[in-house]
Parts: structure tokens; C-alpha cells; sequence
């Protein structure tokens, strides 16, 4: 990187966060440092829920996502305008009317303090395990591919969020979302337009997408009924719909992000501003990567995209007949899309149906091969990693961009962390306080100053526990798809507890807890003794928390409600 | 234990004061409506590019 660029991304990073701090100094309420400024508006609101979701990995990986299997993943997110309505009409109305600090407060009023304590523990385990990985999954990319200390990335990130969330709590998280946000769109929208101008002089944006399609990276709908067929607009639907409830609803590094602000219609815009934009947004990432994938047609690409672990064995010119059945394949691929465009000007449709074949076939003779690298590295050492679609987009970015530009987009990735990261731990911090410390300290609740004081040092405590096990996930192999296991296991049965508050009203603290515990323990047992994908026990967690909870309401001897166990 | 409270009580109270808008059922149903337009925009798009 030139000395611009590091004039961009260190600038960039440490003057948000510093702002941020800065700005939130001097917070000393607690509703201020838990939930926000009182004053933010829905504009605030809807980018801070914007940037908790959409971490570094979605900059990352998404586009590879979009070179490597095209647009379809878009699928993914058809639940979510659907779940967002939900939350808007049934959970935020709710949480704002009970004045509560975390969602699991709202169990505790409507239910007992044993089930308040099981959600916050659900969700405590379940995001502290996964409290590493918002750091470590970026880090571990741009230190391959900048040749920096994997180590001294996460430190500094690490310490980067620490210092600020710490500082100004919630208020500093939407104030520091914003402006991370505002650089992400910048860096976004600028790799954009330098590759639709490093596109082939006549090709144009839409030439490239015709390419594109032809090729199989457009279909971003597919309404097959087909259960085996990955993304669908069905699972999309039904699938995506029940996951971003449970995330937007139960979550608290979500609720956090919208149950503060002015006003209930502040927070239903905010929300109502993902619901539209999601969708788009993340068409626009994938159709990058789409676009990506054509323009490595006609520019030079490597063979394999993560070229640090490429060259770990390269050296000694092991590889050297892949590299170069790389470069013929890819000459080839290219002659054969050039033949397929003039073919389309003429009237020809035989000729079309014939260069578009050839070109297909020329297409899959190059997977193949990039296949074969990958296959090479595993058997040179089996524990290369073979996936280098995350590379695709940063490798793109480091060849390509201006000055300026590479620092700008290493600056988006770098936001990209420090936004959901930021998320993350005011949430634990704010659970830990709430829902764990005063409840084993009932009448230091009073004590507004010790509260802050307190939550900061929650806070802090999860951002070293973050750090300490980004550091030590180094050694750790398939990290990402352990956390989101972990997540599965433990998100359905949250999401039913809440779905039991909300709509199941006869349905008591008794009951449910038990049914919660026994769901709970459901899940673990199949998910060791079956085979079935592990998305599965979110649907399967929250039907069996709902099944059990009405069983056992209908068999359980009814008590007299206690008095004052709605404490919070 | 606390029944419930019905989400709809309050939702009138605060109107979503956007144009074109007197109640939050008309912006859930613009916002369902946007949702089916952009998996109609997104069909065309597939079959138009495929």
C-alpha cells in the first residue's frame, strides 16, 4: 500500500473511532449509555441496524459468493422485510412500552426471573462463543493478503472498538455506525464504478451482464420446489423469514440498535429502512462479484485467489503445469466470449446457439481447472485452505483500485468489523449488567453512577475476551461453521420462548421454562445423534420450546401468581 | 406472571407522519408491496440476463 493509502485507512479508522469517543465522553446516564441518545432519529437507527448485521465477511465474501455461484444468494434475505414488519407491529411496541433495557428483560416481565435468566444466558453463551469471530474472520484475510501480522491486526482492531464502545456505550456505537457506514457506501460504490470502467473497451455494463448470465451468475430467482436445491425463493422466504426474526427480534446486539431513540415511529422507520434497502443492497454486493467474475475473464487471474497460501507451496514450480493449463484455459475463455458477443450482432441464431455452447464449455474447462489447483493443494497438504473465493474481491481491490482507493476499501473492510464488532459487545455488556449483575445485586440497581461504571467494565471485559479468543482462534480449524452451529443450537429455542411471550398469553413462567430447558436439551441430544443439516435445529429448537410449552401448561397444576415477579 | 399486552394498543398513538401514510398498516403494506415488487423486478432480471 502507497503512503496515500495508509493516510486513508488509518486516518479513516482512528478518526471515526476518536470522534466517536470523543463525542460520548461524557456519558454518565445509564438509559443514554444503554440505549442510546434519546434524541436519535429513525436515519441513525435504520444504518446502526444496518451496520450491526452486515460485518466484514459480508464486504469479503459476499462478492467471492457472487463470482463463485453467482446472484442466487440474494435468495437468502427474502424473509427479512417480512420479519422486520413483525418486529415493528408485535416486539418493538412491546419493548418500548415496558421501558426495558435488553430484550430479556421483557421475559422476565412476562414471565418470571428464572425464564429472564435462561434467554440472557441463551443468548450470553451463544454470542460470547462467537465474540472472536467479527474480528478474527476479517483479520485473518487482510493480513494474508497484505502480509501483516495476523496477531497485531486483531490487537489493534480489538483495541480500536474496546476504546470507544467502553467510552460512549450505545451512544457511541450509532454515532460510530454512522459514518462507518457512510465509508462503506464510498468504498462500495467506488470499486463499482473502477470495474465497470476496467471493463473491455464495447463490453459496458451491459454486455458484461449478458456475459454473465450466459454463464450461469444471474439467476437470482429460482422457484423450485426442489428441498435439495440450496437457495430457493421458498427457503428464502420461510427459512430467511424465521432466522431474521429470531436476529432482529431476540438478539440484543440487534434490539439494543432500535429500542432506544426518540420515538416508537423513530425506531419503526429505522427498521422499515432495512426492510427496503436489505434486499437491494445486498443484490448490488453479489451482482459485484458476478461482475468481478467477468472481468477476470478478460484480465489476467491467478489460478487460485489466495495467492499467500498459493505460494506457500509454489516455490519449488510444483504447480507450474496448472498455472500455465490456467493461462491457455482462461486465453481460450476469453476468444470463446469475444466469439459469442460478435455472434449476437448477427441474425444468425444457429451461430449464437453454437458460440454460446463453446463458450460455456471453454467456461467449464477453466473451473475445472481452478478445481484442480485446489484439489493439489489439499493433497500437498491437507490442511491448506482450499476456499479462495473470499480472496477474490481483495485481490481485485489491491491490483486494481487508485491510490487512495485501496486505502479507502481496506478502511471499508476494517469498518465493516469495528460497526458489527462495536454491536456485539455493548450488547453483552448491557446483558451482563442488566439481566446478570442486578439481579445477584438487586439494590445496587438504584445507583445510576455504579451501573454505568459497571456496564463499562463489562464491556471492556467482552472486548478482551473477544481479542484473547481472536487470538487464540489462529489454531482453530472451520471456526466460522462451529460458531454458526453453536448459534443454531441455541437461536431456536430463544426465538421460541419470545414467540410464547408474544402470542401464547395463557401460557405461564412454569411452563415455559421447563418447556425451554427440555427443548434445549432436545436439541443437543439430536444434534449429536443425528446427520441433518444443523440450520434445521433453529426451526426444530422453537416448535419444540412452543409444542412443550402448551403440553405443559394444559398438564401442570395452575399456582397463584407471585406477587412481585415481574421484577426487572 | 404478566399477561402479554397487546402490541396494538399504542400503535395508533404515533402516526408515521410520512406522506402519503395515516397509519403503520399502510407503510407495512407499501413495504410487502416493495417486497413482491422486487422479486417481480428480480424474475425479469434473471430471465432477462440467463
Amino acid at each position: 500500500m502507497s503512503a496515500v493509502d495508509w493516510i486513508v485507512l488509518v486516518g479513516t479508522l482512528v478518526g471515526i473511532a476518536g470522534y466517536g469517543a470523543w463525542r460520548t465522553r461524557d456519558v454518565r446516564s445509564l438509559n443514554t449509555y444503554l440505549r442510546g441518545n434519546a434524541s436519535t432519529g429513525w436515519g441513525t437507527i435504520g444504518l446502526s441496524v444496518m451496520a450491526t448485521q452486515a460485518s466484514a465477511i459480508t464486504y469479503l465474501s459476499i462478492p467471492g459468493q457472487g463470482f463463485e455461484s453467482g446472484i442466487g444468494f440474494v435468495q437468502n434475505y427474502f424473509g427479512l422485510p417480512l420479519a422486520l414488519i413483525i418486529v415493528c407491529a408485535v416486539f418493538l411496541p412491546m419493548y418500548r412500552r415496558l421501558n426495558v433495557y435488553t430484550a430479556y428483560e421483557f421475559l422476565g416481565q412476562r414471565f418470571d426471573e428464572r425464564t429472564r435468566l435462561l434467554g440472557a444466558g441463551l443468548f450470553l453463551l451463544q454470542r460470547g462463543l462467537a465474540a472472536g469471530v467479527t474480528i478474527y474472520a476479517p483479520a485473518i484475510i487482510i493480513s494474508a493478503v497484505l502480509g501483516w501480522r495476523l496477531d497485531l491486526v486483531i490487537v489493534f482492531t480489538g483495541t480500536l472498538v474496546i476504546v470507544y464502545t467502553v467510552t460512549g456505550g450505545s451512544e457511541a456505537v450509532a454515532l460510530t455506525q454512522k459514518w462507518q457506514m457512510a465509508v462503506i457506501s464510498a468504498g462500495m460504490l467506488t470499486a463499482m464504478v473502477v470495474l465497470l470502467l476496467r471493463l473491455p473497451p464495447g463490453l459496458g455494463f451491459a454486455g458484461a451482464a449478458h456475459v454473465a448470465g450466459a454463464l450461469g451468475k444471474l439467476q437470482a430467482v429460482d422457484f423450485s420446489l426442489d428441498p435439495s436445491r440450496r437457495y430457493t425463493v421458498w427457503s428464502g422466504i420461510f427459512g430467511g423469514l424465521f432466522l431474521s426474526l429470531s436476529y432482529f427480534g431476540t438478539d440484543q446486539s440487534q434490539v439494543q440498535r432500535y429500542i432506544g431513540g426518540a420515538s416508537l415511529r423513530e425506531g419503526r422507520l429505522g427498521l422499515m429502512f432495512n426492510a427496503v434497502l436489505k434486499i437491494p443492497m445486498q443484490f448490488v454486493i453479489l451482482l459485484l462479484g458476478a461482475l468481478l467474475f467477468v472481468f477476470y475473464q478478460f484480465a489476467p487471474s491467478p489460478v487460485f485467489f489466495n495467492q499467500a497460501e498459493w505460494r506457500r507451496f509454489a516455490p519449488d514450480g510444483r504447480f507450474s503445469a496448472i498455472e500455465a493449463e490456467h493461462l491457455r484455459a482462461t486465453a481460450e475463455s476469453q476468444s470463446a466470449i469475444r466469439a459469442w458477443l460478435e455472434s449476437r450482432g448477427t441474425d444468425d441464431t444457429a451461430q449464437e446457439t453454437a458460440a454460446r455452447a463453446a463458450m460455456v464449455a471453454a467456461s467449464d474447462r477453466a473451473h475445472a481447472i481452478r478445481v484442480q489447483a485446489k484439489s493439489a493443494l489439499a493433497a500437498a497438504d491437507p490442511r491448506a485452505k482450499i476456499k479462495d473465493s473470499d480472496y477474490v474481491f481483495i485481490t481485485f481491490i489491491l491490483t486494481e483500485l487508485p491510490r487512495g482507493a485501496v486505502g479507502l476499501l481496506i478502511a471499508v473492510m476494517f469498518s465493516a468489523a469495528l460497526s458489527s464488532k462495536a454491536s456485539e459487545l455493548a450488547a453483552l455488556g448491557t446483558t451482563t449488567t442488566v439481566d446478570v449483575w442486578r439481579h445477584l445485586r438487586p439494590l445496587a440497581a438504584a445507583d445510576e453512577a455504579r451501573n454505568v461504571r459497571v456496564a463499562r467494565r463489562f464491556t471492556a471485559m467482552w472486548g478482551v475476551v473477544a481479542v484473547a479468543f481472536a487470538l487464540f482462534a489462529g489454531f482453530a480449524e472451520n471456526l466460522i461453521e462451529a460458531i454458526n452451529i453453536l448459534g443454531s443450537i441455541f437461536y431456536g429455542v430463544l426465538l421460541g420462548l419470545f414467540l410464547v411471550a408474544f402470542f401464547l398469553r395463557r401460557v405461564g413462567g412454569r411452563a415455559v421454562f421447563l418447556a425451554a430447558a427440555i427443548a434445549q436439551a432436545l436439541v443437543i441430544v439430536m444434534y449429536f445423534s443425528l446427520s441433518i443439516g444443523y440450520l434445521w435445529y433453529n426451526l426444530i429448537g422453537c416448535a419444540a420450546c412452543i409444542g412443550l410449552s402448551l403440553a405443559l401448561q394444559a398438564i401442570l397444576p395452575s399456582r397463584a401468581p407471585v406477587a412481585g415477579s415481574g421484577r426487572t | 406472571m404478566t399477561a402479554a399486552p397487546s402490541p396494538d394498543e399504542d400503535s395508533g398513538a404515533e402516526p408515521p407522519d410520512l406522506p402519503g401514510f395515516r397509519t403503520w398498516r399502510g407503510v407495512y403494506l407499501f413495504v410487502f408491496g416493495w417486497f413482491v415488487l422486487l422479486i417481480v423486478l428480480l424474475t425479469v432480471f434473471t430471465v432477462t440476463f440467463s
